[in-house]
C-alpha cells in the first residue's frame, strides 16, 4: 500500500478551525467589530451550540473561537487560577482545535479567557482578554421586560441602576454589592463588567489591552477597546471602594492582590492566598514569602517543589 | 392659587377630538376638554365606559387613532405630546406627571423596599446624594402618614392601604405638575377609603396639583373633583362643576347613574 498513514491528530481534522465553521466566525466577527464602534453596547449575535452546557462559557469560548489564529498563545483563568477543571478543560480544547501555544503566564499571552478575574499584573497593549458572560444585562434585575431595558439604554436612563445601590446602602449602610459591579462607559452605556469582583473594576479604565464580553445564552457581545473610559456608579456621600484585607497573601505576602480564603481543616483553620494563581507563583519564585510560605499548598505550582 | 387667578390661567392641558379606536371596537370618541393648573378633573362612568381608555391616552400610554393631547410640558411649552419625540416623552413623563394605579402592585417595584420605591423618581431625575434623597423619603412618608421607622419594609410586608400610601408618596417626591389616578380607592375597605380620600385631598389642596382622576364611586368624585366628566359608550354625555352634575343630571344616563347610588 502506498497510502500515507493517517496524520496522529485525525480526530481533531474532523472539526473546522477553532471548532467554528467560518460562516459563524465571520458573523461573530461582524458583531465584535460593531461592540468595539459602540463601547458598552450590547451587540446581539447568533449563539450556536457548544460542545458544553450554557452557563459554562459558551459566550466566551465562541468569542475566542472567532479570534484566534494559530501564531495566538493562549491562557484561560477560572477565578484567576489556571489550574482549576474548567481553565484546563476549555485550553486544551484550544490546543486541540485551534492548534495554539498555551501558557499560563500573562504577559506571554495573546489571548486570555477568563471567568470572574481581571489578571493582576496589567495588560498590555496587544492583548485581548475574553470575558465569560452569564447576564449582560446590568439592569435585568430591577427591570424583568427586554423591551423597556433597551429603550432605557437607547434614551440613558439609567436612574433605575441607583435603586439597586440604594437598596444596598439602606440595608447594609454601605455599598455591599460584591461582584457584577455596574460601572458607565465613557459616560454614555451602563454596562455589567460580568461576575468579576469589584476589586478589578478600576483595572478596566483605561486598560491597554482589548477587553470583550461574550453573553452564550442570551447572545450578547459588548466590548472594551483599549483606553476606555470605565467609571463605577456610586453615590456623592456615599463613593465606590473596593474590596481590602486585614491580612497579606499566606504564601506570597502580597499586599495590594484579590485573596481567596481557603479552609484548611475542620477546626477552623484557614489561609487567604492570591486568587491569580500565575501572579502568586511568580512572586514566589522571585523570592516574597508570606507567614504559611512552604505549606503543602505552596507545592502544588510547579517549579516550587522543596 | 385662587380660584379666580385659577380660571385665568393658560390651560395646563388641552384635548381636542380625541377617539381611540381597538379595530372595530370603539374605545372612546371624540374627547375635547381644557384643564387648568390646580384644578381636579372626575372621569365617571360604568365598566366599559371607555374611562381607562381615555385615561391611557391621556397620560401618553396609549396612542389615540385620532385627536390631540396637548400639555403645558416644563421643557417645550406647550405641546402635542404625540408629537414629541419617544426620549422627550418619557423624560416628560417621569418629571411632570404622576400616575396612581388603582392596584398598587402596578405601581410599585415589589421586589425594593418602600423607601426605594419613593426615592426612585429622585434618582431618575439625577439626584446622586443618598443622605438628601433618605430625608426626603422619609419627609414624604410623614406627609402620607406612614411609620417612618418601617422605611425600608418591602411592599409586601404593608396592608394595601399604606401600599396605597407609598404609591401616592412615590408620585408626588419630584413634584409632578399633573397626577393620573385610575381609582386610587378601588380596593380599599371603606374607612381606610375615607382616610386615604381626605389625605389626597389634603395633599391635592396644599400642592396646587392637578388631577384627573377616573373612578365609578359617585363618592370619590364627589369629594375629590371640581369637575367632572360622565362617559358612556365611549362618549362624554355631560360635563360640568362636581355639584351641578350631582345635584342637577340633565342627561338620561347622569341620572340612572346618580340615582343608583346606594343610601345607608
Amino acid at each position: 500500500m502506498t497510502e500515507a498513514s493517517p496524520p496522529a491528530n485525525l480526530a481533531e481534522r474532523y472539526y473546522n478551525y477553532a471548532y467554528l465553521d467560518e460562516q459563524t466566525k465571520r458573523m461573530i466577527r461582524r458583531a465584535i467589530l460593531k461592540a468595539l464602534a459602540i463601547p458598552g453596547y450590547q451587540a446581539p449575535f447568533g449563539s450556536r451550540e457548544m460542545p458544553v452546557p450554557y452557563g459554562w462559557g459558551t459566550g466566551g469560548i465562541q468569542l475566542t473561537a472567532a479570534i484566534i489564529g494559530p501564531d495566538d498563545v493562549y491562557k484561560c483563568i477560572d477565578q484567576g487560577a489556571d489550574d482549576t477543571t474548567n481553565a484546563v478543560s476549555i485550553r486544551k480544547f484550544f490546543a486541540k482545535v485551534a492548534d495554539v501555544a498555551t501558557t499560563e503566564d500573562t504577559s506571554d499571552a495573546t489571548i486570555i479567557q477568563t471567568r470572574h478575574r481581571i489578571p493582576e499584573q496589567s495588560l498590555k497593549a496587544g492583548q485581548v482578554l475574553v470575558f465569560q458572560v452569564p447576564q449582560p444585562e446590568p439592569l435585568r434585575g430591577l427591570e424583568a421586560r427586554e423591551t423597556e431595558t433597551r429603550a432605557m439604554h437607547a434614551y440613558e436612563e439609567y436612574g433605575l441602576q441607583y435603586v439597586s445601590l440604594y437598596e444596598n446602602i439602606s440595608a447594609y449602610g454601605r455599598i455591599a454589592a460584591t461582584a457584577g459591579y455596574p460601572v458607565m462607559i465613557e459616560e454614555r452605556y451602563l454596562m455589567s463588567p460580568s461576575p468579576i469582583p469589584k476589586f478589578d473594576n478600576p483595572k478596566m479604565d483605561d486598560n491597554e489591552a482589548i477587553l470583550l464580553f461574550g453573553a452564550g445564552r442570551e447572545k450578547r457581545i459588548y466590548a472594551l477597546p483599549p483606553h476606555t473610559r470605565v467609571r463605577s456608579l456610586d453615590f456623592e456621600d456615599y463613593p465606590f471602594e473596593v474590596q481590602s484585607w486585614e491580612e497579606n497573601c499566606a504564601l506570597c505576602g502580597a499586599e495590594d492582590s484579590y485573596l481567596d480564603e481557603v479552609v484548611l481543616d475542620d477546626a477552623g483553620n484557614k489561609m487567604f492566598v492570591c486568587s491569580d494563581s500565575h501572579f502568586c507563583g511568580e512572586r514566589r519564585k522571585a523570592g516574597h514569602s508570606g507567614p504559611m510560605a512552604g505549606h503543602q499548598l505552596d507545592q502544588t505550582v510547579e517549579g516550587n517543589t522543596p | 392659587m385662587n380660584a379666580v387667578a385659577n380660571i385665568q390661567a393658560e390651560p395646563l392641558l388641552r384635548v381636542q377630538g380625541l377617539s381611540k379606536w381597538y379595530g372595530h371596537v370603539l374605545g372612546c370618541r371624540d374627547v375635547s376638554f381644557e384643564m387648568r393648573p390646580g384644578e381636579v378633573l372626575g372621569v365617571v362612568g360604568e365598566s366599559g365606559s371607555g374611562k381607562t381608555t381615555l385615561l391611557k391616552c391621556l397620560s401618553g400610554r396609549l396612542v389615540p387613532s385620532s385627536g390631540q393631547v396637548e400639555f403645558e410640558t416644563r421643557r417645550h411649552g406647550l405641546t402635542d405630546i404625540y408629537a414629541l419625540s419617544e426620549p422627550d416623552r418619557r423624560r416628560m413623563q417621569r418629571e411632570d406627571w404622576g400616575f396612581v394605579h388603582q392596584n398598587p402592585r402596578d405601581g410599585l417595584r415589589m421586589r425594593v423596599s418602600g423607601g426605594a420605591n419613593v426615592a426612585e423618581p429622585l434618582m431618575n431625575m439625577g439626584q446622586r446624594h443618598y443622605g438628601e434623597m433618605r430625608r426626603s423619603t422619609v419627609e414624604w412618608l410623614e406627609r402620607v402618614e406612614l411609620d417612618t421607622s418601617r422605611i425600608d419594609d418591602k411592599p409586601r410586608n404593608f396592608s394595601g392601604g399604606m401600599q396605597q400610601r407609598i404609591q401616592v408618596a412615590r408620585n408626588l417626591i419630584h413634584g409632578p405638575k399633573l397626577v393620573f389616578m385610575d381609582e386610587p380607592t378601588g380596593g380599599l375597605d371603606v374607612s381606610v377609603q375615607a382616610r386615604l380620600l381626605d389625605l389626597l385631598r389634603e395633599l391635592v389642596r396644599d400642592l396646587g396639583l392637578a388631577v384627573i382622576i377616573v373612578t365609578h364611586d359617585m363618592a370619590v368624585a364627589r369629594l375629590m373633583a371640581d369637575r367632572l366628566l360622565v362617559m358612556r359608550r365611549g362618549e362624554v354625555v355631560e360635563t360640568g362643576l362636581t355639584d351641578q352634575v350631582l345635584d342637577d343630571p340633565q342627561h338620561a344616563y347622569t341620572q340612572l347613574l346618580v340615582s343608583s347610588v346606594l343610601q345607608i
